[in-house]
């Protein structure tokens, strides 16, 4: 499991691996909404936090066809279903694997970013905390998708119109917790919802994605 | 551990391929598959490998003493030669790899990234990582592709002194490896016979 998850980083930080990519995709994102919506400071303070959620949750996206497909084209995952590895413990350190690679960078970059969008002072916590709730529920239902979509051709399209409506609760929550706490409310509602979803995805969704996995292996 | 299948019923794409397979793999001993393209080797193996279910029938003793190597290799071109090997040997909870670069010439290669080798250099590389899984039971699809005659001579003695140990290998390939005493198993033989009563076809 641990020889995984090192593997896993190691091939992310090398050539052509991928890591950075999200968090570039991050930053154009929002640096380009200022650009969009004009120069008024009170309407970008208003929808900073959504906007941040909204741009890390399209960054963790890109990224999502690479937790199992390469593995899959080159028949590491064939190989590794025979080895002594539970299919679930696969992919949960797969999704564990993305989120440190992918997920990890955009919630230390997010309060950078909220500077640019002229975030209310009292948002830059409450950003980086739902963030850091919220990603790995990003991931592992992403790797939920990888693997339904796992052997189709061109398979990426099919599987961003999978996954953007698993994500729509994470992002209400998430994007509520980072607005309630820019304008100086009570967050812990939205934030305990947030956490429950995060836990319960991570509990239960590596079980549904080993047995498609195992479905697609056939 | 003795691999045993019997009366094993397989399909594939929902079609009967084979039927009534049955043999027995002591330890010690090699199995050969032979058969034409379409006979379903590859399934069968795969179904032994537990990747896929079998429709009927039984196979005892693989599990967990079995490593399996398909057609593609599952190596990582941004990795090197040791680091692909370290991997998975790391997987099956050891820690060795000499042995195993030794046996197929990789040494002069350990430093250098998979994604540099050449096709007979990568499938060397594939089937060292057998060596390095500790297990006593190999299952090998067409291990012998893209390899030159000194590599295939590798390969055979590798198996040979993975026989000597007291494993045991079940192949399907064309080339004559000069394993004396690998037995072979002609698979045309349990061709599964069309049914009448398949599919659509019954309600006409």
């Amino acid at each position: 499991m641990m020889a995984l998850l090192a593997r896993d980083l190691k091939l992310a930080v090398r050539a052509g691996g991928g890591f950075g990519l999200g968090l570039a995709f991050f930053l154009i994102v929002t640096v380009l909404v200022p650009f969009g919506v004009g120069p008024e400071t009170a309407l970008l303070t208003r929808i900073a936090p959504g906007v941040l959620w909204i741009g890390a949750l399209l960054a963790c996206l890109l990224s999502l066809d690479r937790i199992l497909a390469l593995d899959w084209e080159d028949g590491t995952l064939d190989l590794l279903a025979t080895a002594p590895l539970p299919m679930e413990g696969i992919v949960s350190v797969k999704a564990l694997a993305h989120w440190i690679t992918t997920g990890l960078p955009l919630v230390l970059a997010a309060p950078v970013l909220g500077v640019l969008l002229n975030l209310a002072p009292g948002g830059y916590l409450w950003v980086l905390v739902s963030l850091a709730v919220g990603t790995p529920a990003l991931s592992v239902i992403g790797t939920f998708g990888a693997a339904l979509t796992i052997g189709l051709k061109r398979g990426g399209l099919l599987l961003s119109l999978l996954v953007l409506p698993l994500y729509v609760p994470t992002l209400i929550f998430g994007a509520e917790v980072a607005r309630r706490g820019a304008e100086g409310l009570e967050v812990a509602t939205p934030l305990l919802l947030l956490g429950g979803i995060s836990f319960g995805a991570m509990a239960l969704l590596p079980f549904a994605s080993a047995a498609v996995l195992r479905i697609n292996l056939r | 551990m003795v691999l045993r299948v019997s009366n094993l019923e397989i399909s594939r794409g929902g079609r009967a391929v084979l039927e009534g397979v049955s043999f027995a793999l002591a330890p010690g001993a090699a199995l050969i598959l032979r058969g034409p393209n379409g006979v379903g080797k590859t399934t069968l193996l795969r179904t032994v490998a537990g990747l896929q279910e079998a429709e009927a029938g039984e196979i005892t003793g693989a599990g967990e003493s079995m490593a399996y190597a398909g057609h593609s290799d599952g190596l990582k071109s941004m990795l090197t030669v040791a680091e692909n090997l370290q991997f998975w040997a790391a997987v099956f909870g050891r820690s060795e790899i000499e042995a195993a670069l030794a046996a197929f010439d990789l040494r002069e290669l350990a430093g250098r990234l998979a994604g540099s080798l050449s096709a007979g250099q990568k499938r060397r590389l594939g089937l060292a990582r057998l060596m390095v899984t500790g297990r006593a039971i190999w299952v090998l699809d067409e291990p012998t592709v893209s390899l030159d005659a000194a590599s295939v001579g590798l390969f055979a003695a590798a198996v040979r002194g993975h026989l000597a140990q007291g494993g045991s290998a079940l192949m399907a390939t064309h080339i004559d490896l000069g394993l004396e005493e690998a037995a072979v198993l002609d698979l045309s033989a349990f061709r599964a016979r069309p049914r009448a009563a398949q599919g659509d076809e019954a309600f006409l």
